[in-house]
Order: C-alpha cells, then sequence, then structure tokens
C-alpha cells in the first residue's frame, strides 16, 4: 500500500461520521439517479416495443411523382423529370417491386409485408362503429410486428380461414362482441359484408386498439375495392435505431414516403427524453448535495491538518503526495458511494419493477416499466465521480499549495 | 548549480565533513510597511559530528534561518548549498527529495500525526523515502524508539503518550532515514526540567553516535552551554 493511500485511510477515519454523511448522500444519489433512469427509460422502451409491434419500424406509403418539364434544344426539346416540384401518388402502385428493392437494397430490413387499408363502418349486434380495416397476409404481417404476442382471445391461426377477422380488444368492447361473434363491415365504396371475429387483439395503444381489424388481404381487396396495389408497406428492421436514416434512403432509392418509427413518433419521444434529463438533472442534484458536503468534510480536514500536512512535507512528501492524500479520500468514498449505490439502485429497481401499475393508452403494462442498461449505472457513476472528484481537487490544490515554513512558524509563534 | 563539499553516509566515521553551508543568506519577511530584514547576509556551516546551538533574543531571525537550512523556505539571496547541491535554487520537487534524504527535524510542538500509533508515526519518512522492506521498516523503527526509551511503546497513538514521550518519538521519527543534518527548533521548548534534559542528552548521544550535524534552537542557555558551538544572533546575523 502507498504511503498516501495509507495516510489518506486513517486521514479518512478520523472524520469517520462527516465521511459517512457524505458517503450515505453518494449511495443515494447513485441509487436514485439508477431507478429514476430504469423507470423513464422503461416506459420509453416499452412504448417503443410497442409502436414497433403495431406498426413496424418503417412505413412505406405513398410515391412520389416528378414534375415534368419539357427543355428545349436546337430547335426539339427533352424532358426532365424535377424533383423540386414533386407531387404525391396515394399508396404503393407496385408493392411486390419496391418489396424486392428494399430487401435487395437495404440489408438492415428483414421484412415487408403489403397492407391494404381503408375505412370502414362496423355493425355487431348492438352497436356501429368506425373503424379501419388492414389487409394482410398473415405470414407477412407476423413478420413485421408482435401481431402473435397482442392476441389476448381466440386463435389467430384461424385468420386463414374465409371472412375471418382479428379486432382491437377496445374496438370490440365498444361493439360488445366477443370471439365467434360476426359483424357487418361496409367499405366507403358501399361494399358491405359479413365477418366472423376469430381473435382479438391488444397492443396497449388506444389508438390502434379501438379502431383496428386486421383482415386477409383478399377480403380487404374485395371489401375496399382494391384489386391490385398497397396503402402501405410495413416494415420490420434488425437494428432499429438506424431506421430513420434507413427510411430517409429509401425515400431516395424507391420514390416513394418512407417514414421510421422516431420521425412518426417524435413527440413521445420526445416527452420521454425530457422526463430522463429532468430526472436525471433532479437526481443529480442529490449527487451536488453530497459532493458539497465531501468538499466542506475534506476542505476542514485541510484547515485540521495544515501542520501535519506541513510537517509531511518536511519528511519528503512533495506537494503531488499531499495533493495525492487528499484526492484518495475523495477516491474511496467516490468508489464506496458507487458500488453500494449501484447496489442500492439494482434493490429498489427490483422492488418498482414489482409494484402493480395497470396501463393501457400508449401501451400496456400491468407492473411499473423499468429497463435494465449497464449504462443507467455507468453515467451514475460517471456523475457522482465528476461531482465528488472536483469537491475533492480543490481542498487537494489548497493543501498541496501550503508552505510548510509558513505554518510551522505560524504555529511555533 | 555549483557543488559544495559531499556529503558521506551518515553513520560513517566522516566527523568534520561539512553537511551543509549557507553564505550571505538574506530573507525579509511580511508585505508593506511591515516588511522585515530578517536574515542580513548570513554565512554558516555545519559539520559531521558537531552539535550548535544558536541562540539570540526573539526575532532575531534564528527559527527563520534553520527553516531556510531546512529547505522549508526560499531565501531572498544568498546559497545554501547541501549534499553538493545548490539547494537554494532548485525546484520543489529537488527541495523535497533533498529533505527526504539528508535532514531530520524536531520542532517545539512534536507534531505527531495522531491517527498513527508511535512506531507508524516514525516509520512515515521510511515509507516516503522507500529503501527499506515494510519488516525492515517495523524494525528499524522498534530499535529507534527503544534507543529513545520508548521500546515499551510502539504501538500507542499520541495521545497515549506524555509530553516528553511525544517529543522523543519526533526524535526517532527525525532519525528515521538516517539524515546527515539534524535541524531542531526549540526541541525541549515546551518539555519541564527533567524531561528537558532527558531529549537534549538523547539528541546528543544519537548525533554523535551517527556522526550527524545538529544544528538546534534554543533559548535555554544551559542547553546551549553543553553544545560543541555556540552561535548568538542578533538582528538578522551572527554577533
Amino acid at each position: 500500500m502507498s504511503p498516501n493511500l495509507r495516510i489518506a485511510i486513517r486521514f479518512l477515519l478520523a472524520k469517520k461520521r462527516s465521511m459517512v454523511m457524505s458517503l450515505v448522500g453518494i449511495v443515494f444519489g447513485v441509487a436514485f439517479f439508477v431507478v429514476t433512469q430504469a423507470q423513464t427509460t422503461g416506459f420509453q422502451e416499452l412504448f417503443i416495443k410497442t409502436i414497433l409491434g403495431a406498426n413496424g419500424a418503417i412505413i412505406i406509403e405513398d410515391r412520389f411523382q416528378n414534375t415534368i418539364i419539357d427543355m428545349p434544344v436546337d430547335g426539339s426539346s427533352f424532358s426532365l423529370g424535377d424533383r423540386t416540384q414533386r407531387r404525391l401518388v396515394l399508396g404503393v402502385e407496385s408493392p411486390d417491386e419496391v418489396r424486392k428493392a428494399v430487401l435487395e437494397q437495404f440489408p438492415n430490413v428483414t421484412a415487408v409485408s403489403a397492407i391494404v387499408r381503408g375505412s370502414v363502418f362496423v355493425t355487431g349486434p348492438m352497436r356501429s362503429y368506425t373503424g379501419q380495416v388492414y389487409g394482410i397476409d398473415l405470414d407477412d404481417h407476423r413478420r413485421v410486428s408482435n401481431l402473435d404476442g397482442q392476441i389476448v382471445a381466440g386463435d389467430i391461426a384461424q385468420f386463414r380461414q374465409l371472412s375471418a377477422i382479428i379486432m382491437g380488444s377496445e374496438f370490440a368492447r365498444i361493439l360488445e362482441v366477443r370471439v365467434g361473434d360476426s359483424v357487418t363491415i361496409e367499405g366507403a365504396a358501399g361494399q358491405s359484408g359479413r365477418y366472423r371475429i376469430v381473435a382479438l387483439f391488444e397492443t396497449g395503444a388506444k389508438d390502434v386498439d379501438k379502431s383496428r381489424i386486421f383482415m386477409n388481404l383478399g377480403d380487404a381487396r374485395s371489401l375496399l375495392r382494391r384489386p391490385f396495389g398497397a396503402s402501405i408497406l410495413q416494415l420490420m428492421v434488425r437494428d432499429r435505431d438506424r431506421a430513420q436514416a434507413d427510411a430517409a434512403r429509401m425515400e431516395q432509392v424507391i420514390d416513394h414516403v418512407s417514414v421510421a418509427w422516431q420521425d412518426r413518433e417524435k413527440i413521445w419521444l420526445g416527452v420521454f427524453f425530457a422526463l430522463r434529463v429532468s430526472s436525471a438533472i433532479t437526481v443529480s442534484s442529490i449527487i451536488l448535495i453530497s459532493g458539497l458536503g465531501m468538499f466542506n468534510t475534506l476542505a476542514m480536514i485541510v484547515l485540521e491538518k495544515t501542520r501535519e500536512i506541513s510537517i509531511l512535507r518536511s519528511m519528503g512528501y512533495t506537494r503531488r503526495d499531499i495533493s495525492r492524500i487528499f484526492i484518495w479520500q475523495g477516491v474511496m468514498v467516490l468508489a464506496g458511494g458507487t458500488i453500494l449505490g449501484s447496489l442500492v439502485g439494482v434493490l429498489l429497481t427490483i422492488g418498482v419493477e414489482q409494484v402493480p401499475l395497470p396501463i393501457r393508452g400508449i401501451f400496456k403494462s400491468d407492473n411499473f416499466p423499468v429497463n435494465w442498461s449497464v449504462w443507467h449505472y455507468v453515467i451514475a457513476a460517471a456523475t457522482a465521480g465528476v461531482i465528488v472528484m472536483i469537491a475533492s481537487l480543490i481542498p487537494a490544490r489548497r493543501a498541496a499549495r501550503l508552505e510548510p515554513g509558513d505554518v510551522i512558524r505560524g504555529t511555533a509563534s | 548549480m555549483s557543488t559544495g563539499t559531499p556529503i558521506q553516509p551518515a553513520g560513517a566515521s566522516s566527523s568534520g565533513a561539512v553537511v551543509i553551508r549557507c553564505e550571505c543568506l538574506e530573507r525579509y519577511l511580511g508585505e508593506g510597511t511591515g516588511r522585515t530584514h530578517v536574515l542580513r547576509g548570513v554565512t554558516f556551516e555545519a559539520r559531521r559530528g558537531e552539535v550548535t546551538a544558536i541562540v539570540g533574543p526573539s526575532g532575531c531571525g534564528k527559527s527563520t534561518l534553520l527553516y531556510q537550512l531546512g529547505l522549508l523556505d526560499r531565501p531572498d539571496g544568498g546559497r545554501i548549498v547541501i549534499a553538493g547541491k545548490e539547494a537554494s535554487s532548485a525546484n520543489d520537487d529537488e527541495r523535497t527529495a533533498l529533505r527526504a534524504d539528508h535532514i531530520g527535524f524536531v520542532f517545539q510542538f512534536h507534531f505527531l500525526l495522531p491517527e498513527f500509533s508511535a512506531a507508524e508515526n516514525v516509520m512515515l519518512p521510511m515509507r516516503k523515502l522507500g529503501r527499506l522492506t515494510g519488516p525492515q521498516m517495523r524494525d528499524r523503527a522498534r530499535e529507534l524508539l527503544t534507543a529513545v526509551g520508548l521500546g515499551e511503546k510502539t504501538g500507542r497513538l499520541p495521545s497515549q503518550l506524555s509530553g516528553g514521550e511525544q517529543q522523543r518519538v519526533a526524535i526517532a521519527r527525525a532519525l528515521a532515514n538516517e539524515p546527515a543534518l539534524l535541524l531542531a527548533d526549540e526541541p525541549t521548548g515546551n518539555l519541564d526540567v527533567t524531561n528537558s534534559n532527558l531529549v537534549f542528552a538523547l539528541l546528543l548521544r544519537l548525533a554523535k553516535e551517527k556522526g550527524q550535524a545538529v544544528v538546534l534552537v534554543t533559548h535555554n542557555p544551559e542547553i546551549a552551554q553543553r553544545c560543541d558551538r555556540t552561535m548568538p544572533m542578533r538582528d538578522g546575523l551572527f554577533v
């Protein structure tokens, strides 16, 4: 053990009570930092999983159509596409071509589901309500959503039968229907048919659960009078964080509007980010206050130990040694506070995870959602590290600057 | 950097060799109108095996000279040569290294670290110098404490020792690294007559045995008389 560390330990133990107070502050600061980050990112993570599970990572919709400009050249003319004045053609006219292009040129994309979408009027035995039909190929759609995980009643396998539909649980509640019941669905073009509910799904996102009905692609084409093409393509990706960049490039490559989940849900994601930052700032103030306590304690030790510091200097301890003695004290409190704080953080997070909290609306949860990430601990440790090191460095520098001759002369006179 | 008389290892039979020399040392203390010319061109040298007492009235510059010799303070003029090195112009790290290697201090107050036992206090300079292993340091601390009559109290904290005992631990600590020069500022100033005589006799004996140069500042004429050399100071100069 280095002599500096040995001295630091003794100085620290001599100020046990003050140091324990600083240590406890850092323990709670780190623990609360970890648990609040686990909670806020838990909500955010659940929200992201919900929106990815319902609507995929990227949606490809309307096609861009460039305006054609005629350019006269030497008495004749040629046509030029003007990308600056584009207009939109609704839907995806050639879904198979777009699917092929996307899968070939974007290795991050894992699956594509073509969807024929349209507004409908649904009439049950008791009530009627407006909704939106999603005509899908079940196998394709399973790969771009979490439909299997969202089924809360019935059997998804029966969806392959003719005139089968899967309805949002909230929609079913409004219509007062259940699995096995039949409803009449009328498209905007006037076409209507009778369909049997084979399963109910619940994403947790109320807007989806109270309006969406999944129908086989063929049935939907017939109901919505859309024999070819697709309204949208729903895509799933390997790395969700790259979806935004992929979508931006997709627009250039396939000339269709492409929207990533980050842009689709910008407002909610902004709210979650603001909550995370706000809770981090609030909880960091606990660490800051502990840091101030630490600063006070170390500054007090420097004041009380000027003679001892001078005598150490007289026997050959350098300014750097003196500085290190005080920095070591900070490091020990920091290390203890961070380790204990992280352990308390783990226990608190486990405890919070058990708290019942039924939430429906933007996502579905029955318990407090938490997200486990090593980064919460790293950031908490780094925050505590910066604050404690600043709190230690200032007294350490002051101690190192002491002139031993001045101190000893002052004591002797 | 000028070269002075080389220092030989402590304990060697090198009585008479110059350990430290200062020439024309100047020092001002205070600021503005309170600025005082404390050392006015002092020249001094200390030799191995010789005990020198610096005496004089309060404020004549005795302690200031001692702190200059101990490299705890910087002169405003003149030079100090120790271990063949010009110390007055050396940087802080070099001066600190010279202190660790060649100088031991005993002050009027013992300045023991209250959190460390007597033996641990004695080991503090050894740990910094790092020449000995842990067991060797412990053996040497025990040996030194035995030499000052505290062989049975090595594990005691300073608060569990009397004033005389604390000062004897401070002497043992000053001798820990076998310094060539031992500087003592009123080492008996805080002690009763019995303990004063005991501590001074101890300093004298250990210095003679180890061939160290001892420079002590004292107000006590009896102690000054018992030194090899007495150098009276007045108004910043030897008279």
